[in-house]
C-alpha cells in the first residue's frame, strides 16, 4: 500500500477499515445506485451494502462484499451510518473519473463510529487527498419482504437486450408495465405516453433469454421515473434478473463485473402502480 | 397501408427520418400509388421537404384503400414520436433486420413495428391526425441556375461555417463561379463579425448550368440536414435556384427514392419596398399584410383546414417597364417564366396574417404578391391566388 499518510493512531480505535487498490471498483458501483443524494451503509464481516431509497416505493442495494477490498476489518457485528452519497463519490473521484491507463487511485476508508465522519484516504501517483465526510443520523431503511419462496416469474435476461429499450424509453408515459407469462408475450415492456403506446416483446428462445421461469400470466405496471435511475446499474452490467413475486413486487438484480473481474451485485425493489382496471390493458 | 422495409433500407428512412425532423414538427405520411411519401414544413412554411420512397423501396408495398372520394388515407404524427422510433441510427443498422410500418384508418394508430435481432420486437403505436395534403407546387425547370454536386463537396464547403450559423448565402455567376458565404444580417455589424466564403471550382461540380447571376440565402440548418442524408446515401445533390427571394429547390434522385427540399430565401430587401407599395395599389383587399412586412406569413392560420397550392404562373414580361431598382434582374432569353407564385385555398383568403417573420423569407406558400399588371393580365390565376410573387420582374 503506497499511502504515505498512514494515520498515527492505530487502526484499532476504528470499527471500520477498508482499503482497496482500485477505487473504482467502489465508485463505479455507487454510481449504479445514485439517484438520490442520501445513502445507508451497512457494513458487516461480509462487506459493505449501500442502501439509497426513493420516495418509500423504490429501493436500490449495492452490495461490495468484503473480497472486492484488499483489507477489509470490521470490529463490531455491523456498523451503520448514513452518508451524502454525492460527496462521497466527488471524493471517490478526485483525482478524475478517467484515469490513464495502469494508473489507479487506491482508497483507505475508515470510521472510527458513530458521530464520527468518515474518513477517506486517496492515494494516486505520490499523491495523497484527505477526505472527511461527515455522517448522518442512520435511518431505518425499507424491508421490501421479497422473499423468493414467493417469486411468481422469473427471467435471467443478457444485459445488452435491455439496455437500448431502457435508454429508449418513452417518458412521456407515466408507467412502465412489465408483463411476464409462460405464453405469448412471454416478457413484454409497455409504455403509454403522449404519442401512442410502445410494446417491446422478448422470446422465451431469444438468444438473449438466459433463463425463463414463468408460472403465470403478470402484468404490472411501476412508475417509469422510479425505474429509469435503474438505467444506470443495467448500463454497468452483463446480466440482469427480473422477478416479480406474488404481490407483484418487482426485484431487479444486476450482476456487475469490475474492472478486476470480480462480481458484484446491485439490485433494484419497486412497488407495483395500484392495480389496473381490464379496461387498459 | 402497409409497407416492409428490411436490411439497410431500414437505415435510410431512419436517416430520412432525421433529416426531416430538422424541418418540422409534424411528419405528414401519405401512402400514394407512387410510394411512400413522407413530408414536412416548417412553422413558418418557408422550408418543406418530400421523400417519396418508390414502392420497390419496401419488401411490400400497399398503398391501401381508398376513401369514398378516392382519396388515399394520410395522416400527421408528432415528429419527436416518429423520430424517437428511428433515434438511433446505429443501433438501427446493427440491431434491425425489418420494419414493418402500417396504417389501418379504423384502428386510429400508426404501427411501426422493429423486428430486431434476437428475435425482440418494438412495436410502436403512434397517434396521428387525419390531415389534408401537403404539397408545395414548385417547378425546378423555371430556375435559371442548376447546379448538380457530390454531397461530399458540398458538405466539405459548409462545414466550414459554425454550427450557429443560421443562413448561409450562395452565389453564382455565368463564369462558372460558385461561392458560398455567411450570410450576415443588416443588424450586424460587420466589423465585429468574421465572414467565411468559400469558392468552389467549376470541376467540382456535375453539372453547372448558370444563365443568370444570382445570390441565394437560405436557412443552413435544412440544408445541413438534407446534406447528411444525401452523404450517407451517396447520392449527388441538385440544386435549382433563381433570383433572392425565390425558392431554391434542392433535390435528389434515385430509382427507388426521390426527394425534394425547398427552401425559401431571403429576398431582396430593396425588391421588397418596391413590390410593397405596387401591392398594397393592387390588392386592397389583402390590406392585411402589415406595411412593414410585405413578406408575410401566414403562421396564424388554421393548420387542419389549410391545402396548399403553389401556383406556378407565366409572366410573359410584356408592358412591364423594367425596373430600374433591380439593375441585376435582366430579363433574359427563355426567362420569360419568372414568376413563382404562391397561393392558398381561397376559402382562406380573409385568414388573418399570423406575426410577421423576423427576416424577410418568403413563405414557400403564401409569400409573394402580385404586381398590377399582372394581376391585370391574368385575371384567371389571380382569383384563387391570395398573393402572388411579383418580385418586379421583368
Amino acid at each position: 500500500m503506497p499511502l504515505s499518510t498512514q494515520p498515527e493512531t492505530g487502526d484499532d480505535q476504528y470499527v471500520l477499515v477498508a482499503s482497496l487498490d482500485n477505487v473504482r471498483n467502489l465508485s463505479n458501483i455507487l454510481k449504479a445506485i445514485h439517484f438520490k443524494d442520501h445513502a445507508t451503509c451497512f457494513a458487516t464481516t461480509n462487506g459493505i451494502k449501500v442502501t439509497v431509497e426513493n420516495a418509500k416505493c423504490l429501493q436500490a442495494n449495492a452490495f461490495i462484499q468484503a473480497g472486492i477490498f484488499q483489507e477489509f476489518i470490521v470490529q463490531e457485528e455491523s456498523v451503520t451510518f448514513r452518508i451524502n452519497l454525492a460527496v462521497l463519490l466527488d471524493c471517490l473521484t478526485i483525482f478524475g473519473t478517467n484515469s490513464l491507463p495502469g494508473t489507479s487511485t487506491a482508497l483507505r476508508m475508515c470510521y472510527r463510529g458513530y458521530g464520527y465522519p468518515l474518513t477517506l484516504f486517496l492515494e494516486e501517483g505520490g499523491v495523497v487527498t484527505v477526505c472527511k465526510i461527515n455522517t448522518e443520523e442512520p435511518e431505518e431503511t425499507l424491508d421490501f419482504d421479497f422473499c423468493s419462496t414467493n417469486v411468481v416469474n422469473k427471467i435471467i435476461l443478457q444485459s445488452e437486450g435491455l439496455r437500448e429499450a431502457f435508454a429508449e424509453l418513452d417518458m412521456t408515459s407515466e408507467v412502465l408495465q412489465i408483463t411476464m407469462s409462460p405464453d405469448k408475450p412471454y416478457f413484454r415492456l409497455s409504455t403509454f405516453g403522449n404519442a401512442g403506446s410502445a410494446h417491446l416483446d422478448y422470446p422465451k428462445d431469444s438468444d438473449l433469454m438466459e433463463a425463463f421461469h414463468c408460472n403465470q400470466t403478470q402484468t404490472n405496471r411501476y412508475k417509469i421515473s422510479l425505474l429509469k435511475p435503474s438505467t444506470k446499474a443495467l448500463v454497468l452490467s452483463c446480466k440482469v434478473s427480473i422477478r416479480t413475486d406474488n404481490r407483484g413486487f418487482l426485484s431487479l438484480q444486476y450482476m456487475i463485473r469490475n474492472e478486476d473481474g470480480q462480481i458484484c451485485f446491485v439490485e433494484y425493489y419497486c412497488c407495483p402502480d395500484e392495480d389496473i382496471t381490464e379496461s387498459e390493458l | 397501408m402497409r409497407c416492409l422495409v428490411t436490411g439497410g433500407n431500414v437505415k435510410v428512412i431512419g436517416k430520412a427520418v432525421h433529416s426531416l425532423s430538422r424541418i418540422g414538427d409534424e411528419l405528414y405520411v401519405e401512402p400514394t400509388e407512387d410510394g411512400l411519401s413522407l413530408r414536412a414544413v416548417n412553422s413558418s412554411r418557408s422550408a418543406y421537404a418530400c421523400f417519396l420512397f418508390a414502392p420497390l423501396f419496401f419488401q411490400l408495398y400497399e398503398e391501401g384503400s381508398l376513401d369514398p372520394d378516392g382519396e388515399t388515407f394520410r395522416c400527421k404524427v408528432l415528429m419527436k414520436s416518429f423520430l424517437g422510433v428511428f433515434r438511433s441510427l446505429p443501433s438501427l443498422e446493427k440491431m434491425v433486420e425489418k420494419c414493418l410500418i402500417s396504417l389501418n384508418p379504423r384502428a386510429s394508430r400508426l404501427v411501426v413495428q422493429l423486428h430486431c435481432k434476437y428475435g425482440v420486437t418494438k412495436t410502436h403505436n403512434l397517434s396521428f391526425q387525419e390531415c389534408e395534403l401537403l404539397q408545395a407546387v414548385f417547378d425546378k425547370e423555371l430556375c435559371a441556375n442548376t447546379l448538380r454536386a457530390p454531397a461530399r463537396v458540398l458538405v466539405d464547403a459548409v462545414v466550414h461555417f459554425p454550427v450557429t450559423l443560421a443562413e448561409v448565402t450562395l452565389g453564382v455567376s455565368p463564369a462558372g463561379k460558385v461561392s458560398f458565404r455567411n450570410y450576415l444580417d443588416e443588424e450586424t455589424e460587420p466589423s465585429r463579425t468574421m465572414v467565411t466564403e468559400l469558392c468552389l471550382s467549376e470541376d467540382e461540380f456535375q453539372d453547372i448550368q448558370v444563365q443568370q447571376q444570382s445570390h441565394v440565402t437560405f436557412c443552413l440548418k435544412e440544408f445541413r440536414g438534407l446534406l447528411s442524408f444525401a452523404e450517407s446515401s451517396n447520392l449527388p445533390l441538385n440544386i435549382h435556384f433563381d433570383s433572392p427571394g425565390r425558392p431554391a429547390i434542392f433535390t435528389l434522385s434515385d430509382p427507388l427514392l426521390e426527394v425534394h427540399l425547398v427552401l425559401a430565401t431571403l429576398s431582396d430587401p430593396n425588391s421588397s419596398s418596391q413590390v410593397h407599395s405596387t401591392t398594397l395599389q393592387a390588392r386592397p383587399a389583402n390590406g392585411a399584410f402589415p406595411t412593414a412586412t410585405p413578406d408575410d406569413d401566414f403562421t396564424g392560420d388554421d393548420i387542419d383546414s389549410y391545402m396548399i397550392a403553389m401556383e406556378t404562373t407565366c409572366e410573359e414580361g410584356l408592358g412591364l417597364p423594367s425596373s430600374p431598382t433591380f439593375p441585376q434582374r435582366h430579363p433574359h432569353p427563355g426567362a420569360g417564366l419568372e414568376s413563382q407564385s404562391s397561393a392558398m385555398e381561397s376559402d382562406l383568403e380573409g385568414a388573418v396574417p399570423g406575426t410577421p417573420p423576423q427576416k424577410k423569407f418568403r413563405s414557400l406558400f403564401f409569400g409573394s404578391v402580385l404586381t398590377p399588371s399582372q394581376a391585370g393580365t391574368h385575371p384567371g390565376p389571380s382569383q384563387d391566388v391570395l398573393a402572388e410573387d411579383s418580385e418586379g420582374e421583368s
